[in-house]
C-alpha cells in the first residue's frame, strides 16, 4: 500500500502561508503570482479599446449624417439611449442567442453601450462652433464638407475627447462583467472559481481595472493636448 | 625491536582505517540502496519511448482551478516522461466548454468528475446520480463511450461536498464526526454555501428533509472565508479543498449517509487519442492517479494555493514522491 | 446557429419563463413565474431606491453648496473620474471580502456608485447658472439661502434631474449582482444558471433590461418636467439634455 502523499517525508522547507490562510492581503502572495494577471489584463484592454474604437467609429458616422439632417438626432439619440440604460449584464444575455458565447457578443454589447456617451459628444461639440465661424469658412469659400472636416470637426476634437474618455473609463468598468458574456477579462479573474473573495485577488484585480481606466484616461487626454495646441493657452 | 612495534601499529592502523572505511563503505551501499535509485523490477518509474515522440503532438487540457491545474501537469508531465509531445491547454474555463472542446477535437482529454458529468453532459438529475462512485464511474464511462470517449479509470478521492466547521464551533456542539450527529445535535446553525445549492434536492432543500436541517442559508461563494469572517457557522467546502488539511483549524463531517454524490476524477480522452497514444500510455495516465487520495489531493493542493508553489512543480514533487519520475 | 426559429424560441421560452411557472433544471424546485420575479424584483427595487435615496441626500446638499460658492471644480471632476473607473463589480467584490455579505453591504455599494453622477451633476448645474442672474439676485439683497433656494436651484434642477437619472440607472443595473453577496435581486437567475438554465437567465436579463430602461425613461420626463418652459426655449437645440461635464464646462467665462 502506497503511504499517501502526506505522510511521505517531503523535502520542501517553509509552511504554509498564514497571510493566504487567513485571507488577509498579502502582499509576498500578490508578488509571486502577479503573472496570472496578464493575460486577464490584455483580455481587457482588448474589450475595451475596441469598442471604444468602433463605437467611436460608428458614432462619427451617425453625428456626420445628423449634422445636416438635424431631425435625425432624435431618433438616434433615442435608440443609442435605449443600448445605453440596458444594463451590460443584461445585454451579454440577450445577445446570447443571436451571437453565441464568446467575445462577438461581449464586443456587440460593449460598442452598443459607447454609442449615445460618443455620439452626443460629438454633436454637442459640433453644435457649440460658434455660427461666426462657420460663415467666416463658408465666405472664405469653402464647402459645406470641407467646413466640417477642417473646420468643425477639429473645434470640436475637446468635446469628443472628453465623450472617448468618458466611454473608456465606463467601458472598463463594464468590461468586467464579460465574463458573463463568455469572455475573459478582469472580472473573470475576481470572480475565480478556487479563491473566491480573496482579498489580495480582489484587490489586484479590481485595481488593475481601475488603473486601466486611468491610464486610457491620461492617454486620450494626452492626444487630445497634441491635436489642439490651440487649447494649451486656456488649459 | 621498535621497527617492528611500530610495523605492528601500523599494520593496525592500516587495518583499522579498512574496516572502518569498508563500514563507512557499507553504509553508504546502505542508504544508496534505501532510497532505491537504481530501477528494480517492481519499480514504478516511468520508462520513455523514443517511439512516441513521433506520435505527434497531445494536447491535455483541464479546468481552470487550482485541482484541475495540478491533475492536468501529473497527466502531461507522465505522458512528457514516455517521451510525448504535450501540449498544455489548462484554462478553458468552464466544463461547458471543456466538453465542447473534448467533443469537438480540439482537445485530446481532460479530467471530469463523475458526477458534473452525469449532470451536466448527460441530463441526469442530481438526485438521480449513483451513490456509490464505481457505478456513479461506470455509467459515466458508458455515457461518454457513447461520444467516441474513453474514460479511463476513476480516481480514489471524490471531490465531493463536505459539511465544514471551524475547529471552534465544533467543539461548541461537543465534536460531532458524522452529518447526522452534527444536524441531531444542532440543527439551526447557519450554513453557507454556492447559489445553486439553495434550490437543490442534492443539496439545500435534501439537508433539510433528510438530516432535519432548520438553519438559514447564506448564499455565497466564500466557503472558508464565511467560517472565518462569521458570516456562517458551517459551509459547503470541497472534499480536497487545501484548508481541510488544515485540521486544527477547520473539522469536516462524515457523509454518513452518502448524501451528496460522487465526484471522482476520470480523464477523457478521445478514441482517436487512445489510438494515437497506445495501450501503454493509458496504463500509466491510470498508475499515476492510484495514490490520488482525498488527504493527498488536499496535501497538493495546499501546496500550490497556501504554500504559492506553481501546479508544475508540485506535479513534478508529487511523481517523484510517489516513485514515477526519479 | 438554428436560424431564427430557434433565436424566437429562445426569447419565447424566456418570455415563457417571465410568466409561468416550471421546473428548474434539475427538477426540484419549480422556478419562474410572476410571483417569484416579483419578488427578486422588489428586493431588486429596495435596495436601488434606498441607495438613490441615501446618496441624494448626502450628496446634492454637498454639491448645491460647493456649486453656490464655487469651490468644487476638483472635487466634481475627481469623483466623476473616479467614480467611472471603478467597475462595479470590483467594487462589490471588495466589499463582500472586506466588509461581508448581505442587505447593508449591498446598499453600502450601490451608495458609493450612485454619489459620482449626483456631486457632479448638481455642482455643474449650479455652475450653470447664469452669473449675472446670481448678481442681480444679490443687488436685490436676497441672502445666499435665498439665492440658492429661488434662483440657483430651480435653474439646477434640470442638470440635478439628469445626474439622479444616471444615478439611479447605474444603481438598478447594478443591483443586479447584488446576489453575489447573498440579496436575491433579479440577477439570481443569472448567477444560478444550473437551477434556471439559460432560459432563466435570458428571462431575468429581459425583466432587468425592461426595468432599468422605465427607470431611465422616467427620470427622462421628471427631467424635462422640471426644466423651467424659459430655458427650454433659449435652448433651441437641447442641448442641456445631452450636455456632458467637461473640463472646459467647469470653468466659468
Amino acid at each position: 500500500m502506497i503511504p499517501p502523499l502526506a505522510q511521505t517525508s517531503i523535502g520542501q522547507p517553509g509552511g504554509s502561508d498564514k497571510c493566504v490562510e487567513n485571507n488577509g492581503f498579502c502582499p509576498d502572495w500578490i508578488v509571486d503570482n502577479i503573472d496570472r494577471y496578464w493575460t486577464p489584463l490584455l483580455e481587457h484592454v482588448y474589450l475595451t479599446v475596441l469598442p471604444v474604437t468602433i463605437g467611436f467609429a460608428i458614432s462619427l458616422a451617425l453625428a456626420i449624417l445628423a449634422h445636416r439632417r438635424r431631425w435625425l438626432t432624435g431618433p438616434i439619440i433615442t435608440i443609442t439611449g435605449i443600448f445605453f440604460a440596458i444594463p451590460s449584464i443584461a445585454a451579454f444575455f440577450l445577445l446570447q442567442p443571436i451571437t453565441g458565447l464568446g467575445y462577438t457578443t461581449a464586443m456587440v454589447a460593449l460598442v452598443s453601450y459607447t454609442l449615445l456617451i460618443i455620439f452626443r459628444n460629438i454633436t454637442t461639440g459640433l453644435r457649440n462652433v460658434p455660427a461666426e465661424t462657420r460663415d467666416a469658412a463658408l465666405g472664405q469659400g469653402l464647402t459645406e464638407r470641407q467646413v466640417l472636416f477642417r473646420v468643425e470637426l477639429p473645434l470640436a476634437v475637446p468635446e469628443i475627447m472628453a465623450g472617448l474618455r468618458v466611454a473608456s473609463s465606463t467601458t472598463v468598468g463594464l468590461a468586467a462583467l464579460a465574463l458573463y458574456a463568455g469572455a475573459g477579462g478582469l472580472g473573470a479573474e475576481i470572480l475565480r472559481g478556487d479563491d473566491k473573495f480573496f482579498k489580495s485577488n480582489v484587490v489586484v484585480a479590481g485595481g488593475l481595472a481601475v488603473l486601466l481606466a486611468a491610464v486610457l484616461d491620461l492617454l486620450i487626454l494626452t492626444v487630445q493636448r497634441w491635436m489642439t495646441p490651440w487649447q494649451r493657452a486656456r488649459t | 625491536m621498535i621497527s617492528t612495534y611500530r610495523k605492528i601499529l601500523t599494520m593496525l592502523a592500516v587495518l583499522c582505517l579498512a574496516v572502518g572505511v569498508g563500514a563507512c563503505g557499507d553504509d553508504d551501499d546502505a542508504d544508496k540502496s534505501s532510497t532505491g535509485s537504481a530501477p528494480a523490477a517492481d519499480s514504478k518509474v516511468i520508462e520513455r519511448d523514443s517511439a512516441n515522440a513521433s506520435k505527434g503532438t497531445i494536447t491535455v487540457a483541464s479546468k481552470n482551478f487550482t485541482e484541475q491545474f495540478v491533475l492536468g501537469e501529473v497527466y502531461s508531465q507522465a505522458l512528457e516522461a514516455q517521451g510525448f509531445k504535450v501540449k498544455r491547454r489548462l484554462n478553458l474555463g468552464s466544463e461547458q466548454v471543456a466538453y465542447k472542446a473534448l467533443t469537438g477535437g480540439d482537445i485530446d482529454m481532460y479530467p471530469e468528475y463523475t458526477g458534473t458529468s452525469l449532470i451536466n453532459f448527460f441530463d441526469v438529475k442530481p438526485a438521480d446520480v449513483p451513490k456509490d462512485p464505481d457505478a456513479a464511474y461506470t455509467q459515466t464511462k458508458a455515457d461518454y463511450a457513447k461520444q467516441d470517449i474513453a474514460a479511463l479509470a476513476r480516481t480514489p478521492f471524490s471531490n465531493t461536498y463536505v459539511v465544514t466547521s471551524t475547529k471552534k464551533t465544533a467543539d461548541k456542539i461537543g465534536n460531532p464526526k458524522t452529518m447526522t450527529e452534527l444536524f441531531q445535535k444542532a440543527p439551526n446553525l447557519s450554513i453557507s454555501g454556492f447559489p445553486e445549492c439553495r434550490q437543490r434536492q442534492d443539496c439545500l432543500l435534501g439537508l433539510r428533509s433528510q438530516f432535519g436541517y432548520k438553519g438559514k442559508f447564506i448564499s455565497s461563494d466564500g466557503k472558508f472565508n464565511d467560517l472565518k469572517g462569521g458570516n456562517s457557522e458551517l459551509t459547503l467546502a470541497f472534499g480536497t479543498d487545501p484548508q481541510l488539511a488544515l485540521t486544527d483549524q477547520y473539522v469536516a463531517y462524515e457523509d454518513d449517509k452518502q448524501f451528496f454524490p460522487p465526484y471522482n476524477i476520470a480523464l477523457g480522452v478521445r478514441n482517436d487519442a487512445i489510438e494515437k497514444i497506445g495501450p501503454e500510455a493509458v496504463e500509466v495516465l491510470e498508475a499515476v492517479q492510484e495514490p490520488m487520495t482525498e488527504t493527498v489531493m488536499r496535501e497538493l493542493n495546499r501546496r500550490v494555493e497556501l504554500e504559492k508553489q506553481a501546479p508544475k512543480v508540485v506535479a513534478a514533487a508529487y511523481l517523484k514522491e510517489e516513485g514515477f519520475l526519479e | 446557429m438554428n436560424g431564427s426559429l430557434a433565436i424566437l424560441g429562445d426569447f419565447g421560452e424566456a418570455v415563457e419563463f417571465i410568466f409561468k411557472e416550471r421546473p428548474s433544471v434539475s427538477g426540484d424546485v419549480m422556478i419562474g413565474g410572476i410571483p417569484e420575479l416579483a419578488g427578486f424584483g422588489l428586493t431588486h427595487m429596495y435596495v436601488s431606491i434606498a441607495a438613490v435615496l441615501i446618496a441624494a441626500a448626502l450628496a446634492i446638499p454637498l454639491a448645491l453648496w460647493l456649486g453656490h460658492i464655487g469651490r468644487g471644480d476638483f472635487l466634481a471632476t475627481a469623483t466623476s473620474n473616479v467614480g467611472r473607473a471603478v467597475p462595479s463589480l470590483a467594487l462589490l467584490a471588495f466589499f463582500i471580502s472586506f466588509v461581508g455579505l448581505g442587505y447593508t453591504n449591498v446598499i453600502l455599494v450601490l451608495v458609493l456608485l450612485a454619489i459620482p453622477p449626483l456631486i457632479t451633476n448638481t455642482y455643474v448645474g449650479m455652475r450653470g447658472v447664469d452669473r449675472d442672474l446670481v448678481d442681480a439676485a444679490r443687488g436685490q439683497g436676497m441672502t445666499g439661502m435665498e439665492i440658492v433656494r429661488k434662483i440657483e436651484l430651480p435653474l439646477a434642477l434640470p442638470s440635478i434631474f439628469g445626474g439622479l437619472r444616471t444615478s439611479a440607472v447605474n444603481v438598478v443595473a447594478t443591483a443586479t449582482i447584488a446576489p453575489l453577496a447573498n440579496v436575491q435581486t433579479l440577477g439570481e437567475p443569472i448567477i444560478t444558471p444550473q437551477t434556471y438554465g439559460f432560459v432563466g437567465q435570458l428571462g431575468a436579463a429581459i425583466v432587468v433590461a425592461v426595468i432599468t430602461v422605465a427607470v431611465d425613461f422616467l427620470f427622462a420626463r421628471l427631467q424635462r418636467a422640471v426644466t423651467p418652459a424659459g430655458l427650454k426655449l433659449t435652448e433651441p437645440t437641447g442641448r442641456r439634455y445631452f450636455s456632458l461635464p467637461t473640463r472646459r464646462r467647469l470653468k466659468s467665462p
